[in-house]
């Protein structure tokens, strides 16, 4: 692969809590504007691996890591990386909808706020913008004053989709984006990811094989906190190339 | 075989497997596995009783206490009562001046222990890594919150009366005060960050801000209810307190003449209402006083009380409408 094919070069990465050894040897070139799908059973380290993209690992005590994560050239892991700038470029959608408890408004306008913008008229513009994004606008936008915890589960996912589109990142990251949804709001959001990835570059972790089927261009295949197999979506579903893949996509366990 | 199974149950009492007795009149109509063999359980009433009773002792009590103040304090309240100082000269007795005094100590107090309680709450949620260390100023917090105020009031006499040379005054009594309410203040805004989910830190962060811009924006806004709740049970126990003021603050009730009388008055003593009570119900033996205080001080308490609620639920961010 050229350079400029990668926007993620994930780089020999083992990452440890305490003595745990959570994630072994790691290496990923993820595409540009593709969606790449992370799947394997609970606890085999891909909602792990997700958080390493954007350093939310720092949050948590006792995280080690060695290796790199290159993007665009940079590793973000170098000490003189800003992590605040690094989350503008990478932002992310949790497993439960957390919209903050303000208005809707408020909480799409919160990144931009967070980066320095606190011009109306622009923060105007980019709420709405993001809500358009994140194809939520035209149901709430007669209500961007009302709190954005009294909407659906659904609708808040996607108002915390907005609000990470709000900062404009080049990538995002979703964790188990729809795991708490109800199936219509699901596939509002399978077909927003669709959409999503002319801008962004997206990587979601999901549980569901099928959505990793219908919505991801690559597919990762991690079990034990090992990557055991990675490539197209279509290839790795219609002819695995491990033992382990094919067993876990029969649903032979898992 | 009908016949034969209604026979079975329609006999004399028998104990259920359970241990409850059927009486003879329900187990005629019975049928064995019916929800409708309705069973008698005398525990169960008893303990209805005693509940009851229970609860009806202790709103008598309360209420019995609340209309013995009122019925010997009411009638004590008058403007003067209300705005004037009590002097032998000028033949008048009122309690302005320790009202007066009251609001100083409450300010002086808070205005220190409300931010520096807020602040050490959010250091230790937030900033501090968790370990023993930790563990050890939690524990002593808790400790000092539960122990006699008249421990806080000999340490202010001896350390900011007699070593800092502050004596009896409005200031003593105020740092006093500052110890007592400060593990207070420090436990309720803690519990209140406790509350606010890791995913709205989560959320933030992810978004890029820093930590003190999440605090600001996010966290503190989340727990206001809870340290609203807590500064105002603060200024509670301010107002309730005497054991801690009576070796600090002193005594005295004059009255500033001028509201510019008010800042060298930090300096001097001054008696809050509870102290005034004290010394009405004991060295002076006015009992018209005293009574017409603990109405007051009973209002006080009252308005505190709503305050709390109805500031909690306005500042409550999930339910801002």
């Amino acid at each position: 692969m050229d350079r400029k094919d990668i926007k993620i070069g994930v780089n020999s990465l083992n990452l440890y809590y305490g003595e745990n050894h959570a994630l072994k040897d790691i290496n990923m070139k993820i595409r540009p504007n593709t969606v790449t799908a992370l799947i394997g059973p609970s606890g085999c380290g891909k909602s792990t691996f997700l958080k390493t993209l954007n350093r939310m690992n720092d949050l948590i005590e006792g995280v080690r890591i060695e290796g790199e994560v290159v993007i665009d050239e940079e590793n973000i892991y170098d000490p003189g990386v800003d992590t605040t700038l690094l989350r503008k470029k990478v932002g992310m959608v949790f497993q439960q909808p957390n919209p903050f408890p303000m208005s809707i408004y408020d909480n799409i306008a919160y990144g931009p706020r967070v980066h320095g913008i606190h011009d109306r008229h622009m923060l105007d513009e980019i709420v709405e913008e993001s809500l358009r994004g994140a194809a939520i606008f035209e149901e709430v936008k007669d209500r961007l004053k009302k709190p954005a915890l009294s909407l659906s589960g659904g609708q808040q996912q996607r108002i915390c989709i907005a609000r990470a589109l709000a900062v404009r990142p080049e990538i995002l990251l979703m964790d188990e984006p729809t795991s708490a949804l109800d199936p219509i709001s699901t596939s509002k959001i399978e077909d927003l990811m669709e959409d999503l990835k002319k801008k962004y570059t997206v990587v979601v972790v999901t549980h569901n094989m099928q959505q990793a089927v219908r919505v991801s261009d690559d597919t990762a295949f991690f079990l034990l906190g090992e990557l055991i197999e990675y490539g197209r979506t279509d290839k790795l579903f219609s002819y695995p190339q491990d033992k382990r893949t094919e067993d876990y996509i029969t649903g032979r366990f898992g | 075989m009908k016949n034969d199974a209604v026979l079975v149950c329609s006999g004399a009492a028998r104990p259920t497997s359970s241990g409850h007795i059927i009486t003879e009149a329900t187990a005629e109509k019975a049928v064995p596995g019916s929800i409708m063999n309705k069973v008698s359980r005398p525990t169960d009433k008893l303990l209805s009783v005693l509940i009851y009773i229970c609860a009806g002792a202790s709103v008598v009590l309360l209420a019995g206490i609340i209309i013995y103040i009122l019925k010997n304090g009411v009638g004590v309240i008058s403007t003067e009562f209300l705005t004037s100082v009590t002097s032998v000269l000028k033949g008048t007795v009122g309690i302005a001046g320790n009202i007066v005094n009251t609001l100083m100590i409450i300010c002086l107090t808070m205005i220190v222990a409300a931010p520096v309680g807020v602040g050490a709450a959010v250091y230790l949620n937030e900033y501090a890594k968790k370990g023993r260390l930790i563990d050890i100023i939690e524990f002593a917090t808790e400790t000092l919150a539960g122990i006699p105020s008249i421990i806080f009031g000999l340490f202010g006499m001896m350390f900011f009366g007699q070593t800092l040379k502050m004596g009896y005054s409005l200031i003593t009594g105020a740092c006093t005060l500052i110890l007592m309410v400060l593990p207070l203040i420090i436990r309720n805004t803690q519990e209140a960050l406790k509350t606010v989910p890791d995913s709205y830190r989560h959320g933030a962060v992810g978004l890029g801000a820093g930590k003190w811009y999440t605090i600001r924006t996010i966290l503190l806004p989340s727990a206001m209810p809870g340290i609203i709740t807590g500064v105002i049970l603060a200024i509670g126990r301010i107002v309730g307190e005497s054991a801690a003021l009576l070796f600090t603050a002193g005594s005295a009730k004059a009255l500033p003449k001028t509201l510019a009388g008010l800042f060298p008055k930090i300096f001097q003593s001054g008696g809050t209402l509870t102290i005034q009570l004290y010394l009405s119900a004991t060295s002076e033996g006015d009992f018209n006083t005293a009574f017409g205080i603990a109405v007051i001080l009973l209002i006080i308490v009252f308005m505190i009380n709503f305050a709390a609620k109805t500031l909690a639920v306005r500042f409550d961010a999930t339910r801002r409408k």
